[in-house]
């Protein structure tokens, strides 16, 4: 087993003539919490479409646990224990919670394109379901429709629909976006849960998420990783701050206390 | 409360027990139906629910699970119906041994085969382009019917009877009443089916599909072997429907596959409602009631049925079927409150628009026929090259018109006060 669950070589990606991933390059050691940073446009979201198969890559390789995967479609790559949430909220929106939790568990229980067994027989997905549920703080609104969900519930949704199906490689997708202080504490208390024991990579622009959260974090700068190291070190990184920041060094003490 | 029972309650409180009940209760509607209705049009137009019934369900598990809308689902229908018709001929020639009543297997074979053919293709994408490929399927299944007479019959179409080989404990399948009894059975069949696959883990993925057919990969689902597999089952329920309508008819022509019935079938799932397994097969029953009894009363049916469909697609997107419960609980509130006077004033702006809809309808197609005698409705003796009926007929369209709106919004409102306020008093 290597010590790598998730490498990226050289990834490039471009939607006709613009180059959005720039060669980039990335490690995801197994069972780390890593956070991905940077500014708006930097490609922090079509990295995590690349690496989940929603887009495929223009050129580079991706390895995951111990295989290539830039060529696998978005569920073969869910089948080999990499699920993710999204940045703008993706949910069955004409269906409850439960509805919703029990679909996100299916493939995991085994129960694949089934259409010989009734649901209400399924205990086993039922009781993962449930599990799911009373996790992310939903289970008293299990037969809500999610369009009535608030904001925050259909986060926590979100995130349950990523970890029901127990997946050891978890992506989040700035799960605490457009959240309060208080949600988004109870935010990284919830994904601190689910991810025990498991690889998770999470896009954040939160700093007080990332640095009380992350093992690691890379940042990513026009489409390049240019660092990638623990919280402390990237605090202190000049490079960080003047690229990803945009500001001179005789403004670097203002930033490093923001980021502290 | 364990899972399962919270699980059972929360669909629409349909529990195992209650279930049963339901099965049953289906059951004895099939079964005394035509003893209730006893004419033997009657019996006609009952078989044609039970085939309309079955066509509209195969036709839901595309529109209202999965959110596929098409126009060629006669291609299904009709090629089960005229490879129905080719296997009677054969059996009934002593070919092959496969008594009438299994004869809806063929069919069902025959759907199945081609969406399986067809469906890999076109499940490939979905929403408008689908719908646009439906069409082309839909008509491309149309024309070879008349460039195969060989197969097809040309414009005369093949022709059966239903009447061959040993009675089956008496039967003959001769009478309709019998060709009715077949047809329930497979509607029951199919029903149940079609029920329980709403309610199976491929059940629920397909609402997937349909809602945010984007995650589907994320949750380790592939959304066109999805789609393929619910054309495929939609084709083989299509089948036995087509089936069936070969044996009432003892008939395939070209007709069963036109636009024409793709169309009809799109019609009557959406008036019955396609966001509830049943709105399907109310829509069936009505699609009957207004293309089969409705031309006995009057030549402008068609007329009638747009005016339908349109209102349907304004005010109750979700079918007439989603009418049903607030319509209950509307006259059970106001029954409750003793609002009367208010639910009068409403019924009374609702009878004038229908009446008046009517009479307008009338007056102008006995017009256009260019009739000179007095156009007969309802024992009334109305001229329609004088003022007076068309003056009358506009006044109480307009009082209709101008008053439902505030007679509908003065009784939700009477009721949600008298509602609130016994909530207020037990509390």
């Amino acid at each position: 087993m290597t010590q790598n669950i998730l490498e990226l070589k050289d990834v490039k990606k471009q939607f006709g003539k613009t180059e959005i991933i720039r060669g980039l390059n990335l490690e995801v050691r197994r069972g780390e919490r890593l956070a991905v940073i940077g500014p708006n446009g930097a490609g922090k979201s079509t990295l995590f479409h690349l690496i989940s198969g929603r887009l495929s890559v223009s050129s580079g390789e991706i390895w995951f646990d111990g295989d290539r995967i830039h060529h696998c479609t978005a569920q073969q790559i869910y089948q080999r224990g990499l699920s993710r949430s999204f940045q703008i909220t993706n949910l069955f929106s004409r269906q409850t919670v439960y509805e919703n939790i029990l679909s996100a568990a299916m493939w995991a229980q085994g129960y694949r394109y089934t259409f010989w067994k009734r649901i209400s027989q399924l205990k086993p997905l039922h009781d993962r379901a449930q599990e799911v549920l009373e996790l992310i703080g939903l289970a008293a609104r299990r037969n809500v429709s999610v369009n009535l969900l608030t904001y925050a519930e259909q986060r926590a949704l979100e995130i349950g629909m990523a970890v029901a199906g127990g997946s050891h490689t978890i992506l989040l997708d700035e799960p605490t976006a457009g959240m309060s202080r208080g949600e988004s504490d109870a935010a990284i208390e919830l994904i601190k849960t689910v991810s025990m024991g498991k690889t998770l990579m999470i896009v954040e622009h939160d700093m007080g998420v990332v640095f009380g959260l992350a093992d690691r974090v890379a940042v990513v700068v026009y489409g390049q990783v240019i660092a990638c190291d623990t919280p402390e070190n990237i605090r202190a990184n000049a490079k960080v701050q003047e690229a990803y920041l945009g500001v001179k060094k005789d403004q670097k003490k203002e930033v490093t206390d923001g980021i502290a | 409360m364990t899972t399962h029972s919270l699980i059972a309650s929360r669909a629409g409180g349909l529990t195992n027990s209650r279930l049963t009940l339901m099965w049953l209760g289906f059951a004895a509607v099939l079964l005394f139906a035509p003893h209730v209705f006893t004419s033997s049009l009657a019996h006609s137009h009952l078989t044609q629910m039970g085939t309309g019934i079955v066509l509209a369900l195969s036709y839901n598990i595309l529109l209202g699970q999965s959110g596929m809308l098409s126009f060629g689902h006669a291609a299904f229908s009709g090629l089960g119906a005229f490879m129905s018709v080719h296997a009677m001929n054969l059996a009934g020639g002593g070919t092959f041994w496969l008594p009438l009543p299994l004869i809806p297997v063929v069919g069902a074979l025959t759907g199945l085969a081609f969406a399986a053919l067809i469906g890999y293709v076109i499940t490939r994408i979905s929403g408008v382009a689908f719908a646009m490929i439906t069409l082309g399927i839909g008509q491309m299944t149309y024309a070879s019917a008349l460039m195969f007479p060989g197969f097809f019959g040309g414009e005369g179409g093949v022709s059966t009877n239903r009447v061959y080989g040993e009675p089956i404990l008496g039967w003959t399948f001769g009478p309709q009443i019998q060709v009715y009894y077949l047809v329930a059975f497979w509607l029951f069949i199919c029903v149940m089916a079609t029920f329980y696959l709403t309610r199976t883990p491929f059940g629920r993925l397909l609402n997937g599909v349909r809602d945010n057919e984007e995650r589907i990969p994320f949750i380790g689902f592939n959304p066109h072997k999805l789609r393929y597999m619910a054309i495929m089952t939609s084709g083989l329920f299509a089948g036995i429907g087509g089936s069936l309508m070969a044996i009432n008819f003892e008939i395939a022509t070209d007709e069963v596959l036109s636009l024409h019935e793709s169309g009809a079938v799109l019609l009557f799932t959406f008036i019955g409602g396609t966001t509830s397994f049943f709105g399907p097969m109310l829509g069936a029953v009505i699609g009957v009631l207004l293309t089969k009894l409705l031309p006995d009363y009057t030549a402008g049916w068609q007329m009638y049925l747009g005016i339908v469909f349109i209102l349907v697609v304004v005010y109750a997107p979700g079918g007439i079927s989603s009418l049903l419960k607030p319509g209950m609980d509307m006259v059970r509130r106001t029954i409750l409150h003793k609002r009367y006077a208010l639910f009068f004033r409403l019924l009374l702006s609702v009878t004038a628009l229908v009446v008046s809809a009517i009479l307008l309808i009338e007056l102008l197609y006995h017009r256009a026929t260019g009739a000179s005698d007095p156009l007969s409705l309802w024992g009334f003796s109305l001229d329609h090259q004088g003022f007076i009926a068309w003056v009358i007929a506009i006044a109480l369209l307009l009082a209709g018109l101008l008053t439902i709106k505030a007679s509908g919004r003065a009784l939700v409102r009477q009721l949600a006060e008298d509602t609130a306020q016994l909530e207020g008093e037990a509390q």
